[in-house]
């Protein structure tokens, strides 16, 4: 003759419910699973091929996803030499890549032109686009690709996702 | 054949147009006439057997009368026989050379090159457009009056370059069985002493 209690503690809901705030829940999901477009260009695009193979596993951070695709990218990974003949078609990617996005220059070259002082290189991507993160080795290794990566992450936490790029929706509300 | 009897012959048959013929540890050297390379380049493919064009090159002496100078060189697949053939171009601005791509198809990329890097035209070629830089880039990169931090240019929705900061370069190498520290690169300019006491003076 027992009734069931309208108000007692439901194990099937109770465990599924998380209280957070948006911007929270929406940079936990853009920075756990950031798909890279990757910009190889030089000798730096053997290590990133290298930090996605399986000893160094860049999807352990959910990054694994190479696009071809600039629509479907998150975050521009600049590996190598950006010479002045490539400078605006890296620039052309990187406006058909959706907001969000980041910019990771990888290596010396991306960074300041590396040891390319010549008229051939662009003297890094950062007179072209907004740059992220920048990582310092010729070529880096992945571990410092993965360094940069996770200061990426860092940072996309701290971000205010909600009202710095959907205004329009937080006015309304 | 030997490289030796190659020279031997293309002094007989072209005993006017070869200027100078000359030997350095085994490797031949001609210096030609530019009008009659392409005569001799035809012989040496057809009659001496030189089926295989390994590379071209120019030289920019800067401040000398004639400026500009090609270089091909040239082996038989089937002796193992390098040959080199040098002529100067004449024209300080505008230098023009005879193709020799209908002889050698592979000589379309490297005179192309040689355009693009040294700005020499070359009469003949089928498609004579930049190789390396973009069209429409104004300059000569590999001239020697062309400045090694680059020059400013820009073509609209194409190109643009911008100079390069030297920060007091550039940078030399001492060859020197000395530390690391002497070794390593240093803003040197020409002119200055190749000695390393200075550097270790410092240091």
């Amino acid at each position: 003759m027992s009734q069931p209690s309208p108000v007692a503690y439901d194990s099937k809901i109770e465990g599924n419910v998380i209280f957070t705030r948006v911007d929270a829940a929406i940079n936990w999901m853009r920075s756990n699973s950031l798909w890279p477009m990757p910009m190889g260009l030089a000798c730096c695009a053997i290590e990133l091929m290298a930090a996605s193979s399986s000893r160094y596993d860049i999807s352990r951070f959910g990054a694994e996803v190479m696009r071809f695709s600039p629509r479907q990218s998150d975050v521009m990974i600049v590996a190598g030499t950006v010479t002045y003949k490539m400078a605006l078609a890296v620039k052309r990617i990187w406006d058909q890549m959706p907001e969000p996005k980041w910019c990771i220059a990888m290596g010396a070259c991306a960074s300041s032109g590396g040891m390319y002082r010549s008229y051939a290189v662009l003297q890094g991507i950062d007179h072209l686009l907004p740059v992220d993160v920048y990582i310092s080795g010729c070529p880096p290794r992945p571990e410092a690709l993965l360094d940069g990566l996770m200061k990426l992450q860092k940072k996309i936490m701290g971000e205010h996702a909600l009202e710095d790029q959907k205004r329009s929706l937080v006015d309304t509300l | 054949m030997t490289a030796q009897d190659s020279v031997t012959r293309l002094q007989e048959r072209f005993a006017n147009a070869i200027l100078k013929a000359g030997e350095f540890r085994g490797e031949n050297t001609l210096s030609i006439k530019i009008e009659a390379l392409h005569d001799i380049a035809a012989f040496c493919r057809d009659e001496l057997g030189f089926d295989y064009l390994l590379d071209i090159s120019s030289l920019d002496h800067f401040g000398e009368d004639p400026r500009f100078e090609m270089v091909y060189e040239l082996y038989s697949m089937a002796d193992g026989v390098h040959l080199r053939l040098k002529a100067v171009v004449p024209g300080e601005d505008n230098p023009v050379a005879p193709t020799i791509s209908d002889l050698w198809p592979t000589a379309d990329w490297h005179e192309r090159e040689v355009y693009d890097m040294m700005g020499i035209h070359f009469d003949g070629h089928p498609d004579l457009r930049r190789i390396l830089m973009w069209e429409g880039y104004p300059f000569f990169p590999l001239r020697k009056d062309f400045p090694l931090e680059g020059k400013v240019s820009d073509v609209p929705e194409v190109a643009f370059t911008e100079v390069a900061p030297l920060a007091g370069g550039p940078f030399v190498t001492i060859p020197t069985d000395g530390i690391t520290e002497v070794r390593e690169p240093r803003a040197r300019r020409a002119g200055d002493p190749l000695s390393t006491d200075k550097f270790l003076a410092e240091s």
